[in-house]
């Protein structure tokens, strides 16, 4: 049995410890807004948040998030209403969509460790996301605009 | 008279069981220097120094050795000249194109660990994992790509450059978690060009006989 912390709720996992967490926080628990996308750390769309850290959940096993905290997008704000949330709607970056609860909990830490990047930190902080429909101009946009909501105290977070 | 006797006696006495003790404790000193010396070298285990003993040749020779390891995907690829690690039997830059940081961990989502777990995760090519995944930190970035022979030799010397190790740290740097996982480097990546006892060896070969570099720029 595994205890974790999901959202701000402890969760016993009754798994194999090599589960990837992904799987557990989707097909156990229930939260589906995390994708898989490449299942080999590639691709980003799986980024969950495990001690603040934006982690590839498709390579994670479940013995490494043992009486750890994890954020998915469910969790990220209390109302959808992180500055990168906002943001995002804000700026309609989203096309397809599929990679984009990867890319807002990346975006999360950027701008947790940087609240003022420039595109080049945006760049390197956001390298290992891929948008299949290309949206990285909006989500460069978005990730200013949302910087921007930060310093101004708009943001819940 | 007879009480001095008696002394004399007794004397003799503790004179000959202290005889016998000694004996005993250095047999037993011995059994266990000996049994302990028959055990395979536990790695990072604390071994006795090795006594320097200057040979250039020898060192040189060894040295050759200890290059090709350092120089091979699996060591230099945490070595590069750049920001950036580099990836494959072929060194290519790391896809993602992660980066340094101050700490040698990454940077923003872009960590090591987010993606290189505490074990290889299982497949081919996927992240390789140690726990301490990390490239040297920005201010002892510790190149191997590019660098000759007689560079890398000075810099690995060099305690403004080696992060201050001195002789004994360099020795121990050999039993390093992350030096080790080198020959345990997941699926699809070739193995160093000697066995991990082989480069030890010469390590400790180059190290204890002078740390000379090879002649050349």
């Amino acid at each position: 049995m595994t205890n974790i912390t999901v959202n701000g709720k402890q969760h016993q996992i009754d798994a194999d410890p090599n589960m990837p967490l992904l799987w557990v926080i989707r097909d156990i628990i229930g939260l589906t807004g995390t994708k898989y996308g490449c299942g080999v750390a590639q691709c980003g769309a799986c980024v969950v948040h495990l001690n603040g850290e934006a982690v590839r959940s498709c390579v994670t096993k479940l013995s490494r998030v043992q009486a750890q905290q994890v954020v998915t997008i469910e969790g990220l704000s209390a109302n959808n209403d992180h500055p990168v949330q906002l943001a995002w709607n804000e700026e309609q970056v989203p096309q397809c969509g599929y990679c984009h609860s990867g890319q807002i909990m990346s975006a999360a830490v950027l701008l947790r460790e940087n609240p003022n990047p420039n595109d080049a930190d945006i760049d390197a902080g956001m390298a290992g996301n891929i948008c299949r429909c290309g949206t990285y101009q909006r989500i460069r946009k978005a990730i200013h605009s949302a910087a921007e909501m930060q310093r101004k105290g708009g943001a819940s977070k | 008279m007879k009480k001095q006797g008696t002394n004399k006696s007794n004397y003799g006495s503790t004179l000959r069981a202290m005889a016998v003790i000694g004996l005993l404790l250095t047999v037993i000193g011995i059994m266990a220097f000996g049994v302990n010396n028959s055990d395979t070298p536990k790695v990072g285990a604390e071994s006795p120094l090795p006594v320097v003993k200057k040979d250039s040749i020898a060192s040189v020779k060894a040295f050759k050795q200890v290059y090709t390891v350092l120089t091979s995907a699996r060591c230099m690829n945490c070595h590069p000249s750049g920001n950036i690690p580099l990836q494959g039997d072929d060194s290519h830059l790391h896809t993602m194109s992660p980066q340094r940081g101050i700490d040698g961990k990454g940077i923003y989502a872009m960590k090591c660990a987010n993606c290189h777990q505490a074990i290889n995760t299982p497949g081919l090519h996927t992240p390789p994992g140690n726990p301490n995944w990390h490239l040297p930190p920005a201010n002892m970035k510790m190149v191997f790509q590019g660098r000759t022979p007689h560079q890398l030799a000075k810099q690995l010397i060099d305690p403004k450059q080696n992060g201050n190790k001195d002789f004994k740290k360099l020795i121990a740097h050999a039993d390093d978690g992350l030096v080790l996982s080198g020959w345990n480097p997941g699926e699809g990546r070739t193995l160093p060009p000697m066995s991990y006892a082989a480069f030890k060896k010469a390590w400790i070969t180059w190290l204890s006989t002078g740390a000379y570099a090879p002649k050349g720029k």
